[in-house]
């Protein structure tokens, strides 16, 4: 047997089992000024997510996790991508990328390395685990509070 | 005469798809089984030739529909050994029997600092029932723990039941870890204090010969789906006379008497619990079902699945970096197999093997506490049923095997 899948390539490209396997950003910050959590219920992915933000620039983020490897790769490409940008600029990332996902768009330029998950879209099921980090961050850029909150129920 | 799955697959017309460009591996029949062809055809007749609703009508096929209806009942009651068709209630699925039982009986005979005893191996069908109940009444719960080898620890069990438990529920096969359960031994503590004894039998009852008095339960609930049935019959069994202690679940037709503007009195037997138009296509197809299991006979399916999970288990152990959960005595277990691949997340494993026409279960299998007690996010599962043959094992094997290969060794937590 071998991986001449084709759907199968598309999916599991080098670059997320990269990111799966050495996640970027993995870990705490001292003193987050945002902060948020999610679960996808059905299949227990979870997300934690630090987030410092001075002005309107997002300075640092940082995930814990546990999860698939789509899941969990799109968590680290997310914090590298969105790192050091404007929230502005996370809002427009996570539109392309949302887009990207739901709509089967052409992948934008500004998407960098996250355009590797392009293929997840030709797998239903899976489009919630790569959104999941995602979810999380729009949450903590609502939230200022650091607390952690109680899980979501399933 | 023993099973002969290459045979019985004949009878299961979805057999035949391919998937992704491979044969299908039905692998997921905890989740539900395959339909064979008489059980489609079933629904078929009785939609284009007895279609009537039942238990009012005058004209034939109302009488013909009812006791097509009506005789499922009884097969119903034979599979598990049960002494009187009137005990046997039809529901929607498992969930729906303990909904019941809880909603029922649960309300009338609770109250607080009572205590509900559970173990950690339930299916969440049989924990938020309980959980409701005690939320209403103020009742406790308690939950028995389970032993390293996958066994229910039975002294942590006799420990928990006591003076104020007044109900114990638990799973006759476990879901995840396909754990059989010392039911009779476990009926004995309980009619000991005057509690009542539930059980779920949704992966009992599709899998072993099953004698409700034997076991000496007071309540077995089912579901039609997960035995070659239509999904949206499950079956309630209720000991001889519960049944009548417990006042209605839901009202409407079919469940009365006599109805007055000052209130009602409800129908007899088993009608009290059944309002409304009930699933009648759905119930007489499992009747075929039914008919079907037992020209095999139970112990034949049960020999049959203990010889492909022993192979499976034993496939699964040979081959580097998978963890199996639960019993490995063959005797003390069924055809649910639960495992871990090293370093890839089931969620990955199951849309690896699935390029591989093979469907097997990922996730945590409505089962949170134990997934909890076993430290995991989630598992794989594999399960089988009659029609499972050794090729489709190895062919699950040779899939993780490419799993493996693609992952290689990643820890499946992000480092904090």
């Amino acid at each position: 047997m071998s991986i001449a899948e084709p759907q199968f390539d598309e999916l599991y490209r080098e670059v997320i089992l990269d990111h799966y396997r050495k996640p970027r950003n993995a870990g705490s910050l001292g003193s987050p000024t945002h902060f948020a959590e999610g679960a996808n219920p059905v299949c227990g992915d979870e997300i934690q997510l630090d987030v410092s933000i001075e002005g309107d620039v997002i300075c640092e983020m940082a995930f814990r996790g546990q999860g698939c490897s789509i899941s969990q790769s799109s968590a680290s490409m997310m914090t590298e991508r969105i790192c050091g940008g404007t929230i502005a600029d996370a809002h427009r990332i996570m539109q392309l990328f949302e887009a990207l996902l739901l709509e089967s768009a052409e992948p934008d330029p500004a998407l960098g390395d996250l355009e590797a998950l392009q293929g997840v879209a030709k797998f239903p099921v899976r489009v919630k685990c790569a959104l999941l980090s995602w979810k999380v961050l729009k949450e903590a850029l609502e939230n200022t509070n650091t607390e952690p909150i109680a899980p979501q129920g399933g | 005469m023993s099973i002969q799955p290459a045979q019985l697959r004949k009878d299961f017309p979805i057999l035949e798809r391919q998937i992704n460009g491979h044969p299908l591996a039905y692998l997921d029949n905890a989740a539900t089984t395959q339909k064979p062809r008489p059980v489609i055809e079933s629904l078929v007749h009785y939609y284009e030739t007895q279609n009537a609703n039942i238990h009012r009508g005058i004209h034939t096929l109302a009488v013909e529909a009812t006791k097509a209806y009506e005789d499922v009942r009884a097969k119903a009651s034979k599979h598990i050994g049960a002494t009187n068709t009137e005990d046997i209630v039809f529901t929607r699925n498992t969930t729906e029997s303990l909904n019941l039982v809880a909603r029922a009986w649960g309300d009338a005979n609770l109250q607080e600092d009572d205590e509900i005893v559970l173990s950690l191996m339930e299916h969440h069908s049989n924990i938020v029932p309980w959980q409701l109940l005690a939320a209403r009444t103020g009742a406790r719960l308690r939950y028995a723990d389970i032993a390293p080898n996958g066994l229910l620890q039975i002294d942590s069990l006799r420990k928990m039941i006591g003076n104020r438990t007044k109900l114990v529920s638990i799973t006759h096969m476990s879901n995840v870890l396909g754990t059989i359960n010392p039911i009779a031994e476990i009926a004995e503590m309980t009619h000991a204090v005057g509690a009542l004894l539930i059980v779920d039998g949704a992966q009992s009852a599709p899998h072993l010969p099953v004698d409700v008095n034997q076991l000496g339960c007071d309540v077995f609930a089912f579901s039609a789906h997960k035995m070659l049935g239509p999904t949206g019959v499950g079956v309630l069994w209720a000991r001889p006379g519960l049944l009548a202690e417990m006042d209605p679940f839901l009202g409407g037709g079919e469940m009365i008497s006599i109805v007055r503007p000052e209130g009602s009195t409800w129908a007899e037997g088993p009608h009290k619990f059944e309002a409304g138009t009930p699933n009648i296509a759905d119930v007489i197809a499992f009747g075929t079902a039914l008919d079907y299991l037992h020209d095999l006979g139970m112990e034949n399916v049960r020999e049959h699945e203990k010889h492909i999970t022993a192979y499976a288990i034993d496939a699964l152990e040979s081959s580097g970096g998978i963890t199996v959960h639960g019993p490995r005595d063959i005797e003390a277990r069924g055809g649910a197999v639960s495992f871990e691949v090293d370093g890839v997340h089931p969620h990955d494993v199951s849309t690896i093997v699935d390029a591989y026409g093979i469907a097997i279960r990922a996730g945590h299998h409505c089962a949170q506490l134990l997934m909890r007690y076993l430290n995991v996010p989630a598992t794989n599962r594999a399960s089988f049923y009659i029609y499972n043959e050794e090729h489709e094992v190895d062919a699950l094997l040779n899939a993780l095997e490419e799993a493996k290969r693609m992952f290689g060794n990643v820890d499946s937590r992000t480092a904090v």
